[in-house]
């Protein structure tokens, strides 16, 4: 039954197609989606009534709302993806680990492999890791838990800190917001609950990683980030999952909440096999002073829809949208961001480079919002698309709805093909063809890669390699 | 240190040769014949007018996909590499110079170097080494150092740009290098630099070709040879006389003889290249 963990899926260049096949979960998961299987969530977690309602309410929501067709529909509509066909809660262990040992040996060889408890180790503040449905083990620097800082799997967080958790949860994305975060209320489980005490700067970036192992998999975890007035945290999130001919489903919901002088950065490689919709909703409210950046990075899935927006909610907020997309053959990133200036003097810089090989596609789509009256405000969007071959395509949907004459707006939009004078120069260096191209294609995203902390722009670089192995010649 | 000797270096061993080179680009003939013969340690000069076809040689040369080579053969140590990509005829030790390098945004020049120099050597060069050349490189052309973390050809001035062509010739350590237009766009100072660069890169074994438009980059490096190309052919061979004559009298004498009363010997000339 299916690959060894020891196989690399070779043609593909995808490096994280294995599974593990001595997995057994510890509940009894079934296919689809009702309302026992949402009650059946709840009362497993042991939740309040509080979040058993709001879980029923939204499946409420994801009942009465069609399947999203308009623009930020992406072209969902285009695939036969079958709800009825996905489970919904896979729980891995009965409990979750303090150490890595208490982590059950073969869920914890996945991990060894992606090289978590070596990058804890090494350059973070702190660690989870998600299997499937619930996080498997998590961990916080013994130094930050004593100034305050809180680390945790959502769930946990819920239980362990009800009050903060209920003034903030749902409150950026509420459960009607669009039909996946709809979904996403209704049998969210795992994600990371973080919280920065005023003034408290972690340095180190806090990591989670999301794996998914089980085949027709849905993975729905709920991420909240408060960092209170003066702080600064950077998340980062990795996520991968075996290549299996059938679909599986992501739907995450991230809420972010920047409050004033506080800076939060939120870096998202995403590295999802080719079988895996990616349907995700992030928001991040920022306020006076504050800084809140994506650093989006999407190159795995078959389809992903994703646009995280920044919400400038009161005068000096700023908001940063990095957005790096790579599509192969299969592929559609339909990413971009939203930035939307709700208040004077706030300012927003957007920057999406995608790269589409072998008929793949990448598509940016996003929204530059200025309200009425919010004047001084200066945004810059710009989004360059990279073409590797003939087959391949790109598209640019930028929204802008400018509603305050007193404002700085810039936007600039290009679409190249690889070009042939930059490749016989490089060739004419001695390079061959690939090595050629993947230089171009490491120096058109480098705007973007030089904005992660060395090691993860190591490993993006690493990553974009491997997709590009095999796409020239 | 300052070896124009020309000639003298020469040893009369065959080591590039274009035989009968004919060349399109999109279904249309610029190079009509072209034969040239560069033994190992001669600099040889081609002058012509605007759009005769030297950087379609050039390019040809180095094996851009978009010059399609109709008829002929480039010989390099007496293979032929026009079945060659190009990186493989730079492996093998060939170098272009280009008339407008191109940018490559993102690409540091340290980097892209680097892995030039692995490619043309064919083994990873340690960083230790790689960065005594690079300063010692950078120190002969008097390059400021920063210029290395730059993105290549990114922003560069027109000067910087040939200055940083003539870097990589150096560190590559061609066998043959064709230079085009190298020295326009160069002001008086960084012409005797890079000039001096390039003659300090002279030696026995150093095949060049140096395509130009003006005499003064050949002050500095005396050409054992001279050629006037014009519409695709070559139409005229000589001395580093040449070069003064065609200084003084323009192309017209050569390329239209009669309406310029030249001698019959320059039709002659013309004619036999034909
Ligand atoms: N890529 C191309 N597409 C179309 N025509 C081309 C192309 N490259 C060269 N040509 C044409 O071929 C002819 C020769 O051009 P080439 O660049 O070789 O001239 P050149 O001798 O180097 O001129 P210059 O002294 O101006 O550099 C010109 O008529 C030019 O327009
Ligand atoms: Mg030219």
């Amino acid at each position: 039954m299916g690959t060894k963990i020891e196989d690399v899926t070779k043609d593909s260049g995808y490096k994280f197609g294995w599974n593990d096949p001595d997995f057994k979960a510890v509940n009894e998961p079934v296919k689809g989606l009702s309302k026992d299987v949402v009650l059946g969530i709840s009362e497993l977690k042991d939740e309040p009534a509080w979040m058993r309602d709001f879980r029923l309410k939204a499946y409420n929501h994801w009942l009465e709302r069609p399947m999203p067709t308009g623009f930020w529909g992406g072209n969902i509509q285009n695939y036969d993806l079958d709800f009825d066909d996905i489970y919904y809660y896979v729980k891995p262990v009965a409990e979750q680990g303090k150490t890595w040992d208490d982590v059950p040996a073969e869920i914890k060889r996945t991990f060894d492999k992606l090289g978590i408890p070596e990058a804890e180790r090494k350059f973070l503040s702190g660690v989870e890791a998600q299997y499937d449905s619930e996080v498997v083990y998590h961990n916080i620097r013994e130094d930050l838990k004593k100034q305050g800082v809180i680390f945790m799997d959502t769930d946990s967080a819920l239980r362990e800190h009800p009050d903060l958790f209920r003034e903030y949860f749902g409150t950026i994305i509420p459960p009607n917001d669009n039909k996946f975060a709809s979904l996403n209320s209704a049998v969210w489980s795992g994600g990371s609950f973080i919280y920065v005490p005023k003034g408290v700067k972690v340095e180190m970036p806090l990591q989670a990683y999301f794996r998914i192992n089980t085949e027709n998999m849905g993975q729905f975890e709920r991420t909240l980030i408060i960092a209170d007035e003066g702080s600064d945290i950077h998340y980062v999130e990795g996520c991968t999952a075996p290549t299996y001919s059938s679909d599986s489903l992501h739907s995450a919901v991230v809420e972010i909440i920047v409050k004033k002088g506080a800076h939060v950065r939120y870096t998202t490689i995403q590295n999802w096999s080719d079988n895996v919709f990616n349907l995700v909703t992030k928001r991040m409210a920022v306020y006076g002073e504050a800084v809140g950046e994506w650093v989006d990075g999407n190159l795995g899935s078959k389809l992903t829809m994703k646009y995280p927006s920044t919400y400038l909610l009161e005068p000096g907020a700023h908001g940063e949208i990095l957005s790096l997309a790579m599509a192969g053959p299969g592929q559609h990133q339909d990413a971009g961001g939203k930035c939307i200036h709700a208040a004077p003097y706030t300012t927003s810089v957007i920057n999406s480079k995608s790269v589409s090989k072998g008929s793949g596609r990448t598509s940016y789509r996003g929204q530059l919002k200025v309200y009425p009256g919010a004047k001084g405000v200066k945004a810059t969007v710009r989004c360059d698309a990279l073409l590797l071959d003939e087959e391949s395509r790109s598209d640019t949907y930028p929204l802008m709805d400018i509603d305050e004459q007193h404002v700085t707006i810039g936007h600039e939009a290009s679409v190249s093909k690889l070009g042939e004078d930059q490749l016989f120069y490089l060739m004419s260096r001695g390079m061959d063809e690939a090595e050629a191209a993947k230089m171009i294609v490491n120096g058109f995203v480098e705007p973007i890669v030089k904005e992660l902390p060395m090691e993860y722009a190591v490993e993006l670089n690493r990553l974009i390699e491997l997709q590009m192995e095999g796409s020239v010649g | 240190m300052n070896n124009n000797g020309g000639s003298m270096a020469s040893n009369n061993e065959t080591l590039f040769r274009v035989e009968h080179l004919h060349v399109s680009v999109e279904n249309t003939e610029i190079l009509k014949g072209v034969d040239l013969v560069v033994n190992r340690g001669e600099v040889h000069a081609l002058m012509g007018p605007n759009g005769s076809g030297k950087s379609t040689l050039a390019n040809s040369i180095m094996g851009h996909p978009r010059y399609k080579v109709t008829q002929g053969k480039v010989l390099f140590n007496g293979n032929d590499v026009l079945p060659l990509t190009p990186d493989k005829r730079a492996q093998l030790g060939l170098f272009l110079a280009f008339q407008y390098p191109v940018g490559i945004p993102g690409v540091v020049m340290g980097n892209f170097m680097r892995a030039a120099l692995k490619a043309r050597r064919g083994e990873d060069v340690p960083v230790r080494e790689f960065r005594k050349l690079l300063d010692e490189t950078l120190d002969l052309l008097k390059m400021d150092p920063s210029f290395v973390r730059r993105y290549v050809n990114e922003g560069f001035s027109g000067g910087e740009k040939k200055r940083a062509e003539v870097l990589q010739m150096a560190m590559l350590k061609p066998e043959m290098a064709v230079l085009d237009e190298t020295d326009s766009g160069l002001d008086i100072d960084a012409l005797k630099i890079v000039a001096e660069g390039i003659n300090a890169l002279r030696g026995p074994d150093l095949g060049v070709l140096v395509i130009t438009h003006y005499q003064r980059i050949l002050d500095y490096i005396t050409p054992d040879k001279v050629h006037v190309l014009f519409d695709g052919r070559i139409v005229k061979s000589g001395g580093p006389e040449l070069v003064h004559e065609l200084e003084e009298r323009g192309y017209d004498w050569i390329t239209n003889p009669e309406a310029s009363g030249a001698g019959p010997e320059a039709v002659a000339a013309g004619k036999e290249n034909a």
